[in-house]
């Protein structure tokens, strides 16, 4: 019997996790993974606004050659904390702390994560490095560009540069114990039955990052702590008038940051192996290949931080080895994008709103991370290093690649966490402005980087103007596209159609509980049968159906 | 390679950068033909395989081992041919020829100071003749730059405290962008300048033109006689209870604590700022630092100097050392040593 058993009981729909308590202390102090997930999902959408805001003074300066709109003191301000604030405050929380949050328990058939409080702590820490930042984007801001690169950031810049790096510092540590709390609730903490090879590979991408999160943080926080004793005693680390090396921040600087564009990109690539299986209604092609490229992905993301300093002076040798790793490192990612492919071969494939999201990353990824392989290359590398080339490689793989799977994910399990269906109509059409918008953006500038535009210019050589109108553009129409969803996400929470325990009718035990599901996720300990992505054969396509009406009626 | 009819690629004006863009076509056509390839199966299953029931269940496939290892090696395949390409062409870059002029670069916030070995300073402007091959050295005064000349398709990144090198040769004339390429504070994008590519003889009037300013090696060997440096290398480099500085740069170097190494602009630089880091082998640890007493350009003229004293024992730099003037014709170039 293939069938879909449901854990729930008929009287689960009516007490949830959302109208268990009710009142400000009860989110303030809540120890629930679900409550938290939604503390985090409203803090990162202030700061995606934020960052999004210092896009459009980035994008509006840019329209002309001149630097006419802002000052160049202001524009470099505004480059900067789009970075620091799009990439620590948005990018790197975004998937794990809100939809891994609410979902790893869930998948994995656990009532919480292993450590509730120090998730909830978690959430603080992150809320006190944004308050930080936040007070150093007012006192005057930050100019040194969210790299942080010295000698420039610890002896000449007149900006609140130890302000916005102690932001970032505290804010590590929430990472930290998020990819802590999430590695040991994946070891400890699986329902009965289920085994790591039945864990959905949003599991095992999850598992990948908090890898990432725990060995790579801790070398940010020493860099930051590096450069600001570097800026406040001059002890001479990376400063060579005292005998220092700056080259050395690059190297430590890269060390994390490298590593931390897997911990934007693998929760995506978790999320897309969802999207892809599910709405193809497939289980995944070659699952242990996808599962195991992520840790791979992991592994090796370690490898490759000297690629960012093939200019920098490193010696020739080390390039050469570095070009190498970089190219290792794309097999995984391609393994994982045919497999993705060969899914959709002879599937059920539906056309809902997540699973347009789906195939727009895998689109804008495979763009994303061939153009890597241009700049794993040596001498390509040589020529387009520190212009819009740049640029619009790493947008497209965060934007294209990190945002599609998160505005996917939540679209795809809104129902769940909302306990509300999302409007599919205005769905898909935000879905293809956001597509539409954000090609138009980010194509433009990897034309205008190999005819040698700079980043970070404030003022332009006219002969690139014409590219930086069509991304301008492109922003405009991507900014709108994104506001359609902030518009009727929030609707939806009070005035969309009550959403059913399974609307995508899939197997997924985070499904087989009600939509919003109680405080204790199921109230009954899930027994797990099934392996990952087995869909009922189509000979009892009937009893998805039935089984479907039962829970919602009777047990 | 002609490439001038093809849009979207900026100027082609040195020996390398047509070997950048053959890498930048092959680098396109391989993402062109993968792109292409997998939006159109994905649209081709899309349609074809798209649902026709809400509650049909497709059979499961669970995978192919002989699929999976057929997309890792060729991928991997390809990746390594871009590998190589790329390296190869980095490689070759690495190594400047032995016989190109020399130009220092001191880059600062926000300008480029150029001087020629023959002299002539410049600032935001690069006059070179075609055809020549050029070797720039480079350090910066206070934060990191980068000397970048699209047209050339070369970069590199201009440290404090440090030297480094880049070299090229022009193919064609005309006049073409600089741009400083790391971010370096407030005016970073008004760091810009030209490069002008001239005719050899153009280039030769032009140098004479401007001639009558102190070349780097005669202001260096000034600085070496009111520095004191002259007590214990000697007048012309011969040494004394300072060890010999005649045909240094490139010479295999014995240190007193058993290692050896070739003398570069970087060990000079150390030497001077921070004698005590590596002393010569059979001499004492006697001289004093001159950290914060020379300049960066001070220390360029006196490598400049220190490169002038060749193994004749004449100080070259009272009559500029004719290896330093480039040459109107590369056939009556005289030769190096």
């Amino acid at each position: 019997m293939k069938a879909i058993e449901t854990f729930q009981l008929p009287t689960a729909a009516k007490v949830n996790y959302i109208n268990a308590e009710y009142g400000l202390k009860s989110w303030l102090l809540t120890r629930d993974h679900k409550r938290i997930a939604l503390l985090y999902l409203g803090s990162i959408s202030f700061f995606f606004f934020l960052g999004g805001l210092y896009a459009m003074f980035i994008r509006l300066e840019l329209l002309t050659p001149q630097g006419d709109l802002l000052s160049s003191a202001t524009y470099n301000k505004v480059f900067t904390q789009h970075g620091i604030i799009m990439v620590f405050f948005f990018l790197i929380p975004s998937i794990p702390a809100t939809l891994g949050n609410f979902l790893v328990p869930m998948m994995i058939g656990a009532k919480d994560l292993a450590f509730p409080r120090i998730n909830l702590l978690s959430w603080y820490i992150y809320l006190l490095g944004g308050l930080i930042t936040i007070y150093a984007l007012l006192a005057g801001g930050v100019d040194t560009g969210w790299t942080f690169y010295a000698p420039y950031s610890t002896t000449f810049s007149n900006s609140y540069v130890i302000a916005a790096g102690l932001g970032i510092f505290v804010s590590g540590f929430s990472s930290i114990l998020t990819g802590l709390n999430f590695i040991v609730t994946i070891h400890t903490m699986r329902a009965p039955g289920m085994t790591w090879f039945r864990l959905p590979l949003f599991i095992w991408a999850h598992y990948a990052t908090s890898l990432v999160m725990v060995l790579g943080t801790p070398v940010i926080a020493i860099t930051i702590l590096l450069l600001a004793f570097e800026r406040l005693a001059h002890v001479g680390i990376f400063d060579p008038a005292a005998g220092g090396d700056p080259v050395l921040f690059q190297h430590l600087f890269w060390f994390y940051s490298h590593p931390a564009v897997y911990i934007m990109v693998l929760p995506s690539m978790g999320v897309v192996s969802e999207l892809i299986a599910n709405f193809s209604r497939k289980n995944i092609f070659g699952y242990k290949f996808v599962a195991f490229s992520s840790l791979a992905i992991a592994v090796f993301g370690f490898l490759v931080w000297g690629h960012h300093l093939f200019v920098a002076s490193q010696s020739v040798y080390a390039g050469l080895i570095f070009s190498f790793l970089s190219f290792a490192v794309a097999i995984p990612s391609a393994i994982k994008v045919f497999n993705w492919t060969a899914t959709l071969y002879k599937g059920s494939i539906s056309y809902d709103t997540p699973m347009l999201y789906a195939l727009g990353f895998i689109g804008l990824f495979t763009i994303g991370g061939m153009t890597g392989l241009f700049l794993a290359s040596l001498a390509f590398d040589v020529h387009v290093s520190d212009t819009y080339f740049i640029v619009a490689h790493f947008h497209y793989i965060m934007v294209g690649g990190a945002l599609f799977g998160y505005l996917g994910g939540l679209h795809y399990w809104w129902p769940k966490i909302s306990g509300r269906m999302y409007p599919e109509g205005w769905g898909r059409f935000s879905a293809l402005v956001i597509f539409v918008g954000f090609n138009l953006t980010f194509l433009p500038q990897f034309v205008a980087g190999y005819l040698g535009m700079p980043r970070r210019y404030h003022a332009y050589p006219p002969e690139f103007q014409v590219f930086n109108v069509l991304s301008s553009a492109g922003a405009s129409i991507l900014g709108f596209g994104l506001l359609i969803p902030a518009i009727y996400l929030v609707w939806s929470m009070r005035y969309g159609k009550h959403a059913e325990a399974n609307p995508w009718h899939l197997p997924g035990l985070e499904w087989r509980t009600p939509s919003p599901p109680p405080t204790e996720n199921f109230l009954v300990t899930p027994v797990v049968t099934w392996e990952a992505y087995e869909f009922a054969p189509p000979e009892e396509m009937q009893v998805v159906g039935r089984l479907r009406d039962e829970a919602v009626s009777t047990e | 390679m002609q490439t001038s009819w093809i849009p979207f690629i900026p100027e082609s004006a040195s020996t390398v950068s047509s070997k950048v863009d053959a890498l930048y076509f092959y680098l396109s056509g391989v993402t062109l033909f993968f792109t292409l390839l997998i939006s159109g199966v994905i649209v081709f299953f899309v349609i074809k395989y798209r649902r026709r029931n809400p509650f049909e269940i497709p059979r499961p496939i669970s995978g192919s081992h002989k699929l999976e290892t057929l997309w890792s090696v060729i991928p991997f395949i390809i990746a390594m041919s871009m590998f190589v390409w790329g390296a190869q062409i980095y490689f070759e870059n690495s190594r400047p020829p032995k016989n190109a002029n020399e130009i220092y670069v001191v880059g600062k916030q926000w300008m480029w100071k150029i001087q020629h070995s023959t002299g002539q300073r410049e600032i935001n402007e690069l006059h070179i003749p075609l055809g020549r091959k050029i070797k720039l050295i480079m350090t910066a005064e206070d934060t990191i730059h980068d000397f970048f000349i699209p047209a050339f398709r070369i970069k590199a990144d201009v440290l404090p405290g440090k030297y480094t090198t880049q070299w090229f040769e022009a193919t064609k004339a005309g006049t073409y962008h600089l741009f400083c390429a790391e971010y370096c504070g407030m005016n970073h994008s008004g760091m810009i300048g030209s490069v002008i590519v001239m005719q050899p003889s153009e280039f030769d009037n032009w140098l004479s033109g401007n001639a009558g300013q102190q070349s780097p090696a005669v202001a260096g060997q000034q600085l070496y006689q009111s520095l004191g440096c002259i007590t214990c290398h000697g007048a012309n480099g011969e040494g004394g209870r300072g060890p010999t500085l005649v045909g240094l740069f490139g010479r295999k170097v014995d240190l007193i604590n058993g290692q050896s190494l070739t003398a570069d602009e970087a060990y000079v630089r150390e030497s001077i700022e921070n004698p005590q880091a590596k002393i010569v082998a059979g001499f004492g640890p006697i001289m004093p630092t001159f950290q914060g007493q020379v300049t960066p350009e001070q220390l360029i003229q006196l490598m400049s100097f220190i490169k002038s004293l060749q193994v004749t024992g004449a100080p070259a730099a009272t009559a500029p050392n004719p290896k330093l003037i480039p040459s109107p014709a590369p056939s009556a170039a005289p030769n190096r040593q």
